[in-house]
């Protein structure tokens, strides 16, 4: 069973279609005693990181997400929580799950960086099992994530590198929308519910 | 690289779809959620629902036709037409679509831009502008289907609608819409190379040249066709294999 996380920030629609549409059973969950009754954890979001914090210490999932050993897959606004801090604004911690920051994106590019990107696969992981190198993918966001190589399954090219899959143990995240990137994103979260065993 | 989008329109009354000639002539080509079914199949980047209906009664209609499309097509969905309030676009927000387009009420009330782009993010806000050419390089931003001249200069009120907010502009050239005579280039290249948001280019599309020149002159983000692709006169993958050809950065599926 998968816990989506509902912590007030963006729309839940078009993640709850996708899962229904794989037929993946799953629970939208918004306080920490519900992590216990699933087996991974979906965090998307859209919007500021800020307030995206902000929301997640009111439902008190901050220290519960940091606890948990659970598989969790962070899309979005949702992967940028997992990492130490971003600069969106004002300087603010995020979940710090996985090493690095977030960081406005720069050069002559239009922002935010919005539609089909190229993923350009850099090592292996679960949640690529099932696509190849070059799948187009859905992004819009504006900030993207400065983080160790090692933690950087895939990337897209927009002038600069866009960190687009990451990975740390059993925290994953993907800085595109799998539930709008067509059957390249469905093949994602198919992998990533499969990869985690649920 | 960031890939050029080809988006169908489907022009949606009272729950079916329509394309006019120059929004005249109304002809009735299909149910709307199958319609955006098979241009997910055949690799539209993108679909645009333009709500029509002139009743605002019947308006729930768009929502419960972008709700079943969102349960079956996963790719972007943009919705437009009569949305005059913050709770207008929320409702089809919550219907599933991931960008509402605003027009005549944002050109009365320009404040709903920076109330819609506040509440939902920048990325959710779409202005649409019908632009008619009134005197050598002077544009107009027109309502009623290009009936209507509001006398207001398009390229000054695209660049307003930018600074409140508005996270994309979907720019119709009315004096091209359903001509086939191909993308107003000159009205194109100026808005693309003023604002620094995306910008779809309609109007006028006729053949597999246009779309290279509308990305290549123009600088365009995505093109919007309709009734070309409702008619079967071109595909979608046949518009990708040719600016394929051309180096043109377009989504292939895998």
């Amino acid at each position: 069973m998968i816990g989506v996380i509902d912590y007030g920030i963006g729309n839940m629609f078009s993640l709850s279609n996708a899962l229904k549409y794989l037929n993946i059973e799953f629970v939208t969950i918004s306080d920490p005693a519900s992590l216990d009754s699933v087996d991974a954890l979906i965090l998307p979001g859209v919007g500021a990181f800020a307030e995206g914090m902000r929301n997640l210490n009111r439902t008190g999932m901050i220290s519960a997400l940091r606890g948990s050993k659970k598989p969790l897959l962070g899309i979005c606004l949702g992967m940028q929580l997992l990492f130490e801090e971003s600069e969106e604004f004002e300087l603010t911690k995020g979940l710090g799950l996985i090493p690095g920051r977030i960081i406005k994106i720069t050069g002559s590019v239009k922002i935010p960086h919005m539609g089909w990107n190229q993923l350009i696969i850099h090592q292996d992981s679960i949640i690529t099992t099932n696509i190849s190198n070059g799948s187009f993918v859905y992004f819009v966001h504006s900030y993207k994530a400065i983080t160790s190589e090692k933690h950087v399954i895939a990337t897209a090219d927009y002038e600069s590198d866009i960190v687009s899959i990451v990975q740390n143990g059993n925290i994953y995240g993907t800085q595109f929308h799998p539930e709008k990137s067509g059957a390249t994103g469905l093949n994602i979260l198919k992998s990533f519910v499969g990869g985690v065993n649920c | 690289m960031l890939a050029k989008r080809i988006i169908p329109c489907l022009d949606v009354k009272d729950g079916r779809v329509v394309k006019g000639i120059n929004f005249i002539n109304i002809t009735d080509a299909g149910d709307p959620v199958q319609c955006a079914e098979e241009y997910n199949n055949l690799g539209a980047d993108e679909i645009v629902f333009l709500d029509i209906t002139a009743s605002h009664e019947k308006r729930d209609t768009i929502c419960d036709i972008v709700a079943k499309t969102a349960e079956r097509v996963f790719i972007p969905l943009t919705v437009g037409g009569g949305v005059r309030s913050v709770d207008d676009m929320r409702k089809i927000l919550r219907s599933g679509a991931d960008k509402v387009s605003v027009n005549t009420s944002a050109l009365s009330n320009p404040s709903l831009i920076s109330q819609c782009a506040d509440t939902f993010g920048s990325q959710c806000v779409v202005l649409a502008v019908d632009v008619k050419r009134v005197a050598p390089n002077t544009y107009h931003a027109f309502i009623n289907g290009g009936r209507i001249d509001t006398g207001i200069d398009a390229i000054s009120w695209i660049e307003k609608a930018e600074r409140l907010g508005a996270g994309e502009i979907l720019l119709t050239s009315m004096d091209r819409d359903g001509t086939k005579e191909g993308f107003d280039l000159e009205l194109t290249k100026i808005v693309c190379d003023m604002c620094k948001i995306p910008v779809i280019a309609s109007g006028g599309c006729g053949s597999l040249s246009h779309f290279k020149d509308v990305f290549d002159i123009a600088c365009a983000d995505a093109a919007l066709a309709a009734s070309l692709f409702h008619y079967g006169e071109l595909t979608i993958a046949e518009v990708k294999n040719y600016l394929s050809d051309f180096n043109i950065p377009i989504r292939r599926l895998n």
